[in-house]
This record gives structure tokens, sequence and C-alpha cells, in this order.
């Protein structure tokens, strides 16, 4: 075994907060060797980024840290600030999880990657020129020529983690830290982003901490992985050997929590509750006094059918326009086509048309943060809709019917008095179910409700979806960039690409033999573990 | 950008219209006349002077009169000084005006932003503390009490700078009415650069920053200034129109011969056109002032473009 490049001993990070001393990470070691990857895996509030960001020493100053972080020998708890700076970006470097944000939106991409040059080789004019340039090429910026002058808002999102991963390297460093690299990015990107680090790991022979919550990932990537739970260490070895014998319950709970299972099927005649012909949604992009309106056209054209008791998937990578159909098919957005709902034509319906209809069409969004409203107890969040459409209910059978809903999604009714920001992402998601399930509606559209949650949590709560839909014979939209979760779910599935179907059909048919290239390019970048040998 | 400037000068047509309708009837509403002097005129006279500047109409002959002639870039003449056109007077008082809001706006800009900058770094210590203290007072106090305060303490009582007049612009007429028209701004200045330089520190790119190594002091002037300046920026529009307002009592309080004092004035004294002509030009101003405001954003932003 060689020396190790960077070696943690019994990392300790506090949190001085004004309401008492929270620890985030209680006591972690381990080492990475030169060249390695190492995955750092937990889901949220596990303290791996807090980890990561300890190591840079970019903490918030209330943060406290204990034990020691040696690079080459050097303890960096120890060394002085500016010292610090020399290293940061020089020998090691850290890319982010939020691709979009963490580019200065004011300065063009070139000056942002010549910069770290400048800092630490001196570099200036035509000679950092010159470098940046082999940079963008390197991690495979199209005419680097020409967008070493873009601003980072007119990049893709991975465009912009390129670009953060030439700032990263530009100076060679020894220890990459990637927190979350492949995150917020499509599936498709991601595999390429992983294949680009690949890569450049091998030409630049650095080091990897790849720190992420995305087992399927590591399985891929990484040669040795440590498992992180509330701040503590709970497992690490060799990535074949956790995933072959994996010694911790939590271990094998995180390998287990791929959704799976298939939903049963529902009668081919079932009645139609839903329909779409040829549906359209277009956004003006330029308004004209005179003459026509210039527009873009997210969905082109879709025909949808939705049976009673059937969960429709609809999957597709960002942009693809899955979202706006989906606020389309309820009229929450203007759209052109067709739309009937049971016997009913929708499609010229204005909002006090709608009314009647809201109760029975119900929806539950992705972020369960920004959804609900944080001045509001969960109470009143899930009984006002009972105003509006029950009005002839008393406060006590609307209380009751609160209690029932609660109970329903399996949270305790004594919570109704307290609110949103009290409660963690998957239990707002279920309010956030509880809210549309008072209404008693018979169609559901579920937008990513599970995209933002842990895996672990996300399985509870495919499993009460699951349990809901059997009971009262629901009928969902369900839509998803998870093809795992959307297998686990459908009946049927709608793949889209730039506002058109590629794909359609049963469930088990789209995911056994997928028939066109871009449904097997999803598939392929989705399920990453099942086609590796690991198993 | 050609077209979105007409677009916005278009755009500003019915503003303009509705501020001077409303203010031509709301003058007229207001009780009295121009020619209700101390001295009781003759009522021939009064007649013959109503008609000579076609008082004597009826209102919305009057209304359209003014309209007619407001197209032809004619503000009529003043009904007081005589002798004067509304044109003449606001070209007079114009430049003492905009010497005066233009140094107001800037010493604004020098101390606010510095002064919000240093609280945000220094946030929740003594420095803070101090600075948005003192900045909540120039909010709450205002300017009318201001200036005259500031007249007594540093004209009467130290005697350092004169109490008021133009003196043809020289420097020590100038500091008083300049500060006591800045104070506000100053203060709406600091602390809205503490909190968007608050939030820009707090976000990824800064953390970027520092992660590729940089000090605090390349953070803060390469990367976190201009973002934080953007909604300063965005406010100069608002504290331009906050100047020319709070210029019309500065402007009475130490004596200046600029366009707000012909403002008070005109309205005291009935003198329809001159106020009617202060109220249009200052209108043009604003929206100009605004869109110009506009302009400049998107050339330290590369997210805004007016491509259309």
């Amino acid at each position: 075994m060689s020396t190790p490049l960077l070696e943690i001993d019994n990392l300790k990070v506090d949190f001085e907060l004004p309401t008492g001393t929270v620890s985030a990470v209680k006591g972690v070691s381990f080492s990475i060797r030169p060249g390695e990857t190492l995955a750092l895996v937990g889901e949220s509030g596990s303290g791996k980024s807090v980890t990561s960001t300890a190591l840079m020493r970019l903490l918030p100053e209330m943060a406290r840290i204990s034990g020691a972080i040696r690079l080459d020998g050097e303890d960096l708890t120890q060394v002085s600030a500016a010292r610090m700076r020399r290293l940061r970006g020089n020998e090691f470097s850290m890319i982010f999880q939020e691709p979009m944000t963490s580019l200065n939106p004011l300065h063009r991409i070139g000056r942002q990657i010549a910069e770290v040059l400048h800092r630490h080789r001196g570099m200036s004019g035509s000679q950092a020129r010159a470098r940046v340039l082999e940079l963008l090429h390197q991690v495979g910026i199209p005419e680097p020529e020409r967008r070493i002058s873009s601003y980072p808002h007119e990049l893709s999102g991975g465009q912009r983690q390129r670009v953060m991963i030439a700032m990263a390297l530009a100076c060679e460093p020894r220890l990459l830290i990637a927190d979350e690299p492949t995150t917020a990015l499509d599936v498709t990107v991601q595999a390429q982003i992983l294949d680009l680090l690949r890569d450049l790991q091998k030409r630049y022979g650095m080091a990897i901490l790849f720190i992420t919550h995305d087992l399927s990932l590591v399985g891929r990537f990484a040669e040795r992985v440590c498992v992180m739970r509330y701040g503590e260490l709970v497992e690490s070895g060799e990535t074949v050997e956790v995933f072959n014998h994996p010694q911790h319950d939590y271990t094998r709970m995180l390998l287990d929590a791929e959704p799976r299972g298939s939903k049963a099927a529902v009668a081919e005649d079932a009645p139609v509750l839903l329909s779409g012909q040829d549906v359209r949604v277009r956004f003006t992009t330029k308004k004209r006094l005179f003459g026509k309106n210039d527009y873009f056209e997210a969905v082109r054209g879709i025909n949808l059918t939705v049976r009673r008791g059937q969960t429709v998937g609809i999957v597709g990578e960002s942009g693809s326009g899955k979202s706006t159909l989906g606020r389309a098919l309820l009229r929450l957005l203007e759209s052109q086509g067709q739309l009937r709902f049971e016997d009913t034509d929708i499609s010229g319906f204005d909002k006090s048309h709608m009314r009647p209809l809201r109760a029975r069409m119900q929806v539950v969004f992705q972020d369960p943060f920004g959804s609900l409203s944080p001045r509001m107890t969960v109470g009143e969040i899930i009984s006002e809709g009972l105003r509006v459409h029950f009005p002839e209910l008393d406060r006590r059978e609307r209380e009751a019917r609160v209690i029932e809903s609660l109970q329903e999604v399996a949270l305790d009714p004594a919570m109704r008095k307290r609110y949103p920001h009290e409660f963690s992402g998957g239990q707002r998601q279920r309010i956030a179910i509880a809210r549309a399930l008072v209404l008693k509606p018979d169609f559901l559209l579920l937008d990513e409700p599970t995209s933002a949650l842990d895996r672990s949590v996300q399985m509870t709560v495919i499993e009460l979806l699951r349990h809901l839909q059997h009971k009262y014979n629901l009928t969902y939209v369900f839509i998803s960039h998870d093809l795992a979760v959307v297998r686990a779910l459908s009946d049927t599935v709608l793949v889209m690409k730039e506002g058109q179907v590629v794909e359609q059909g049963s469930a088990e048919s789209i995911f056994r033999q997928p028939r066109e290239a871009y449904t097997k390019a999803l598939l392929k970048a989705a399920f990453l573990r099942d086609m590796d040998s690991v198993a | 950008m050609l077209s979105y400037i007409a677009k916005r000068l278009a755009m500003a047509i019915p503003t303009l219209l509705i501020v001077i309708t409303a203010s031509f009837f709301l003058m007229r509403v207001a009780p009295g006349g121009p020619f209700d002097g101390e001295r009781q005129l003759p009522p021939e006279i009064e007649a013959n002077l109503m008609a000579a500047y076609h008082l004597d109409e009826p209102l919305p002959m009057q209304y359209l009169r003014y309209m007619g002639n407001l197209l032809q870039g004619d503000f009529g003449p003043s009904f007081k000084y005589k002798d004067f056109s509304v044109t003449d007077l606001i070209a007079q008082g114009f430049p003492v005006s905009l010497e005066l809001g233009g140094l107001a706006i800037a010493l604004a800009l020098l101390l606010g932003i510095p002064m919000g900058v240093m609280a945000a770094l220094k946030r929740n210590t003594t420095v803070d503390y101090l600075l948005m203290g003192t900045a909540l007072g120039g909010i709450a106090v205002p300017n009318f009490v201001i200036a005259p305060l500031m007249a007594l303490f540093f004209g009467v009582m130290l005697g350092w700078l004169p109490v008021g007049g133009w003196n043809g612009g020289a420097l020590p007429n100038l500091v008083l009415p300049v500060v006591a028209l800045a104070i506000q701004q100053i203060a709406y200045i600091a602390r809205m650069m503490r909190a968007s330089m608050i939030e820009v520190l707090g976000s990824h790119f800064i953390r970027t920053a520092r992660a590729k190594g940089l000090n605090e002091r390349q953070v803060i002037w390469r990367h976190a200034l201009r973002p934080a300046m953007l909604p300063v920026l965005s406010y100069l529009g608002p504290a331009i129109a906050g100047i020319i307002t709070g210029s019309v009592v500065i402007e009475q309080i130490f004596g200046l011969p600029g366009i707000g004092r012909y403002f008070v004035q005109g309205a005291l004294n009935r003198d329809y056109t001159l106020v009617m002509g202060t109220v249009v030009f200052y209108g043009i101003l604003i929206v100009l002032m605004n869109l110009i405001v506009d302009l400049l954003y998107s050339l330290f932003d590369p997210q805004i473009r007016y491509d259309d």
C-alpha cells in the first residue's frame, strides 16, 4: 500500500448555533491514495458534504473543527489561512453540486478559469489564454475559441459543470473533491460528466474524493467506498466488497433502496378518465404590436389516454416538456388541442369553469420545501381546499377530514398544529399528498414527487402512493426523470423529448425492449448498476 | 436595443398624459386664481386679463388649448413672472437643480455603497449596528426637519457655512443643501447595499471564488461587489425621483433658484402654466432617467439584454 495522499484522522465538526451545538461530523477517519477514487456515500444530513467542505476549510465561522486532515503529511487544520489559499485550487480543488449557480454570472468563463492560473501560476495574457483553450478542449466544450468569451448563462448545466471542472483542473491538482457533481444534471449528461472525470483522472493522475448519495454511481466510478450516516462512518472498504457483502444494516438498506416491483395491470376496458388529443402548449417569446408573436412550442401535439385506476408515467430530461404537459392536462396552463375529463370537453374551460372539477383533479409538486406555505399550519394547508370545495362542512367536520387524511399518509394527526418547516422533506411530501387527498380526488398529477428525496425516503413515499391508489382506485399521471421510480409505478409510459413523444407503450415493453435510441440511452444511463458486473 | 428604447418611450406617453391631465384639473380645482392679489383688481381689468390668457373659456376648452400648445413644445407664459415664458424659467432653474441633484446622487452613492459594504462585512458587530442605526435615523427624519437644523447648527451657531443662497454655485453654498438632500438616499442605499452584499457573499459563486484560493480582498472586489451593486443600480430610478421631489423642499428652504422653487411658488401663486410646465418637465425627466438606468443595467449584467 503506497503512502496516502490525504489522511483524515478522527475529524469532528461542530456547529455552534444560538440554540446550542450541533455535531455534524463525529470522529471520521479515512485516507485516499494518490490517483485513487474514494466515494463518500450518505443520505442528506449524513455529514458527507460538511466533511468535504471541512477539507477545503470553507465552512462558515461558527464551525469548530477538531482532529487532523493531512495532505502529504501537512495538517490542514493547523496551517495559516495564507498557506491554505495557496493550496486551494492548486494542490487540491473542488467542484460543487450546483453547476447553475457556482459560476460568477457577470464574468466570462475564460476569465474565471484564467483567474486560477493567474493566482497560482502567475500566468496572464496569451499564456493563460492558451491554457484555458486547452482546458476547455479537454473538458469537451465545443468551439473553445468562441466559448471562451461566453457568459455562464449562455451555457447549459452540463457545460457549466464542464467549465467548473476545467477551473478545478487548471493547476493540475493532486486531489479533486467532487461534491455531488452530477446530481443536478440529466441522466445522460451525468454519464458524460462521469466519463469525463475518469478520463481526466487518468491524464492527470489525480485522486478523487467523490461525494454522492447515489450508490448506482459508486459501483461504476469508485475503487473504495465509505458509507456515512448521522456524522459517523458506518462502513468502508473496497467497493466490490462492500456491494457484495455489506456488513452494516444501513449499507444493506441503501443498496436495497432501488424501487422494485411493478404495478398490477388495469383492465384494458376500464373507463377513460382523462384524454388529450394533439395537445400543444406555446409560450410567447417575443410579443409584437403588429403581426404574429414569436413563440416557442414546449409541447408539440401529444395524444394520451388515461384510464381509471391507471398510472401513466411521463419520463424525459429537463426541457422535454413533461411538466408543461402535466400542467396543461389540469388546465393550469393554456393549451391547444382537445382535452376531455370523463365526458366533459374541458379544452376551452377557464378558471371558473374548472373550479368545480378541481376537487377531483389534484396535483402534488416536486419541491416539498417551496410548495407548502410557510405561514400556514399543516392543518390549515390541508383544510384550505375543503373550505373552497365543501363550504357546507363546519369546522369540526373539516377537522375530522384533516385528521383522517393525515392518518391516511401515516403522519401523526397531532402534528396538524405545526408549520411546514418543522418537517423533513419526506414528511412534507406526505403533507402535500394529504392536501390533495382530503378532497377525495379521482385523478392525481404527481410532478416529480420523489425527486427531492433520499432514496430510502423515496421508497416509503412510493409505497404510500401505491397503497392509496389501490385503496381508492386513484388515477395517476406520474412525471419523473427517474426511470427506476417510473418503472415501479406505471402501467404505461410516455418518453418525451423536445416536446414530443419519442416512444410510448406499456411500462413492461418500454423497459424490457426499448425501440428508440433515445429511450435506450436514457435506460443505460439510469440503470448503471444493473448493467455493471458488480452484482 | 433601439426598438426597445422606442417601445419604452412610446409606453411613457400614456403615463405622461395621465400626469398632465390629473395635475391640470387638480390645479384648477384648487380655490383661488392667478390674479387674486392682496389688492383687489377692478373687475374689468381682471376680466381683460382672464380673456387675454383664455381663462374665461370653459375648462375642457382650456385643457385642449393647453395640450395643443404643449404638443408644439410651448409651455405658455408665466402668469406671475411677467415677461418670462415658462420655458425661460425652467431653462434658468434647471442648471441649478441639476447640479444640486447630481451632486446629491453622487454623494449618496459615494457614501451609501461603502457604508453598506462595511456593514455587510462586519455583520452583527458594533460597526454594523452603528452604521445601520445611523441609516435608520436618516430614513426616519425627513429632510425638511434636517435641513433647517443643519442650517441652524452649521450656519447660525457655528457660522461655518452660509445658511442659504446660491452665490453662483460656490462650494460653501452647496454643502448644506446637497448633504440635506442626500441624507435619506445615503441611508436607503446603505441598507440596500448591506442586504444585497450579504446575499451575494452567501452565494455559490463566492464559495467557488474562495475554493480557487483567492484572498478576501479579491473575493470581494472581483466577485462580490458588482453583483451586489445591481439592486442599488435599479434603485437609482426611484432615487432620482426622490431627489427631485426632495429638491422642491430643499430649494425652498435654502432659497436656491432651481426649478423646485418655481414649482412651489407657482403652486402658491396659482401660476397655472408654471406649475404645469414644471410637472411636465419633471415627468419627462423621471421617465428618461428610469430608461437610462435600465439601459445601464444591461451594461452591468450580461444576463439582461435588450436585443428586442
